[in-house]
């Protein structure tokens, strides 16, 4: 699942090391066009429908809160 | 006495209300009186520099309260300003800087270095080293100035590479505001919260409807727009009541149903403009909050100021039909001309052309590029008369509304941001000079596609890397396609018309 995450952070910002970082948006690496792409990848990718009441910065600050938000939405591997 | 500039509105606006709330941002607030006096100080500095009027400041800051106090204390000198976006790379500040020549730029420590890194000759004035207690010079030159000055410039991508300035007079600015105050019945009583960048002209309506009538502006932090429930929390917690945002956003709430379990019920005046707002989510909007709401659909490029036609949505509205851009706004007047300068029948395409005090003054340090859309209304033999040419291409419906169809051009709209295809194109050709490649949009996908030549496909990241260096993030190209060969047509050119064909499936 974490290197899912990580190719589909890298497919929309290339030029990051999402591997690297844990505060994802403090450091300006994802805007709201980027986290859009990614709730529509995660979505398809896992067949889940993550809340809009889900999307929240300590749910995508990180790889690790990504893994827990999908936890959350029942995907466990 | 007839005002006549837009220090004196906001001066009449620190009389009456002296101790209200001006402007929040995400970490200061300030009354009335308090941004009379930062702006006052600021004045006072510009004018330690030069003693010139009507001469272009550049506002190098995000969008915060001392944004605004610059603004003001611009035009308290008798000065125009300039916010630039400190989101760009250094090569955009720079082309636009170079041809812009301001007499100064005003900043913060936090941004100072990104200015340093450009090769510039100009004059700083650096906020964070002003001291508020110094004694402010009261005699301001705007009281020199006339309506028709300009009062502030805006920079809209240009399809050579160097962005244009948009020069907008005070009278242009009374003219709009006034019109959208009475429109909408704009008092003190109105929290307004702010989406757009300062550096677009849609934020013009945010600011001034503080000034003008002494509504609360709230300059919503941008963080809250990657989240869209945290944007509902926070207008909940500030009761904001207006908002006037681009669709993007609008539309993101509607995916996620958002307002099914945020209800946000102090927002009465929902406006929205810089690009299409697809009818299936405002009709979520509709069906979601309460049926009272006031919804406008504003349109208007920047070279007008800010709206020139609307329509607020009615009973009329039906989900499955594109919504009408609507009916002029007073003041302003629309001409639509078909390829032979005459005017359009009912039903019959052409182009969307305005006349009015709303035309902006032209385009800074660039006659040519004035002259060939701001042109002589063709339809007046007898005397100088100026319209604007939109390049948009709109037919009037029977109902006379107007109804927007496309460009003429290859300019697009990307979240409320104007992109013109041949800007894009310039520095992508510029960092990779060995390339032959066009820049496409996807309609469907609302995604920018990079079509180039070569023998070995390039990696995304190497473009995307090198991109970032000159180009805004929401100019750079999300999509990648190599060809071994171009399309060309039998000149030698890029054969665009097919490549956008294949792009866009027609």
């Amino acid at each position: 699942m974490k290197e899912k995450i990580i190719t589909f952070l890298t497919e929309i910002r290339p030029e990051f090391d999402f591997s690297e970082s844990s505060n994802f948006i403090e450091e300006g690496m994802l805007d709201s066009f980027d986290i859009v792409s990614l709730v529509a990848s995660l979505d398809e990718e896992f067949e889940i429908s993550i809340d809009g009441t889900e999307i929240l910065p300590e749910n995508f600050s990180s790889v690790e809160g990504i893994i827990q938000l999908l936890n959350k939405n029942g995907v466990t591997e | 006495m007839i005002k006549i500039n837009l220090i004196e509105y906001f001066e009449s606006t620190v009389d009456q209300f002296p101790n209200k709330l001006a402007v929040v941002d995400g970490t200061s607030q300030l009354t009335f009186k308090e941004l009379t006096q930062r702006a006052k100080l600021i004045a006072t500095h510009i004018a330690k520099k030069s003693d010139a009027i009507n001469s272009p400041v550049a506002i190098y800051l995000p969008k915060t309260n001392d944004a605004i106090a610059s603004f003001l204390g611009t035009m308290y000198s008798g000065n125009c300003y300039t916010p630039l976006d400190t989101k760009n790379p250094a090569p955009r500040i720079e082309a636009i800087l170079k041809a812009l020549k301001p007499s100064c730029i005003i900043t913060n420590n936090k941004f100072l270095a990104n200015l340093q890194k450009c090769d510039l000759d100009v004059d700083i004035i650096n906020l964070d080293e002003l001291d508020g207690n110094e004694k402010v010079n009261e005699s301001y030159n705007y009281k020199k100035c006339v309506d028709t000055d300009p009062a502030y410039i805006l920079h809209t991508s240009g399809s050579t590479g160097v962005p244009k300035g948009v020069v907008i007079s005070h009278l242009s600015i009374i003219d709009y505001i006034n019109w959208v105050a009475d429109t909408f019945d704009i008092t003190e009583n109105e929290k307004i919260g702010n989406q757009t960048p300062f550096i677009f002209d849609m934020s013009t309506l945010d600011i001034y409807l503080m000034i003008f009538r002494g509504a609360t502006l709230y300059i919503i932090p941008e963080h809250k727009f990657i989240f869209p429930a945290t944007l509902l929390d926070y207008i909940n917690e500030h009761e904001i009541n207006f908002i006037f945002w681009v669709p993007a956003v609008l539309v993101n709430i509607a995916n996620l149903k958002l307002l099914d379990t945020n209800k946000i019920p102090t927002v009465k005046k929902v406006l929205f403009g810089g690009e299409v707002m697809p009818p299936k989510h405002l009709s979520y909007w509709i069906k979601s909050l309460e049926r009272k709401i006031v919804y406008g659909n504003m349109y208007g490029p920047t070279e007008i100021t800010g709206t020139c036609v609307y329509h607020i949505v009615d009973d009329s509205f039906n989900e499955d039909e594109s919504l009408p851009i609507g009916i002029p706004c007073r003041n302003t007047d629309i001409l639509v001309l078909n390829d032979k300068e005459e005017l359009c029948k009912v039903g019959e395409q052409g182009e969307l052309c305005v006349r009015g005090s709303s035309l902006a003054l032209g385009y800074w340090n660039n006659f040519e590029k004035t002259n060939t859309v701001f042109v002589q209304n063709p339809l007046n033999k007898s005397v100088p008369e100026r319209i604007y040419r939109t390049g948009d291409i709109v037919f009037l419906n029977e109902k006379g509304e107007y109804i927007y169809i496309g460009r003429k051009d290859f300019q697009i709209k990307l979240s409320g941001y104007r992109i013109d295809l041949g800007e894009i194109e310039h520095y992508i050709l510029s960092v990779f000079d060995t390339i032959n490649a066009g820049v496409f949009f996807d309609k469907a996908k609302e995604e920018i596609v990079l079509v180039y030549e070569s023998e070995t496909e390039i990696p995304v990241k190497d473009f995307r890397i090198k991109l970032m260096e000159v180009l805004s993030k929401h100019m750079i190209p999300t999509r990648y396609i190599k060809m071994d060969v171009l399309p060309k047509s039998t000149t030698g050119k890029i054969d665009r018309a097919l490549l956008n064909k294949q792009i866009n499936n027609i």
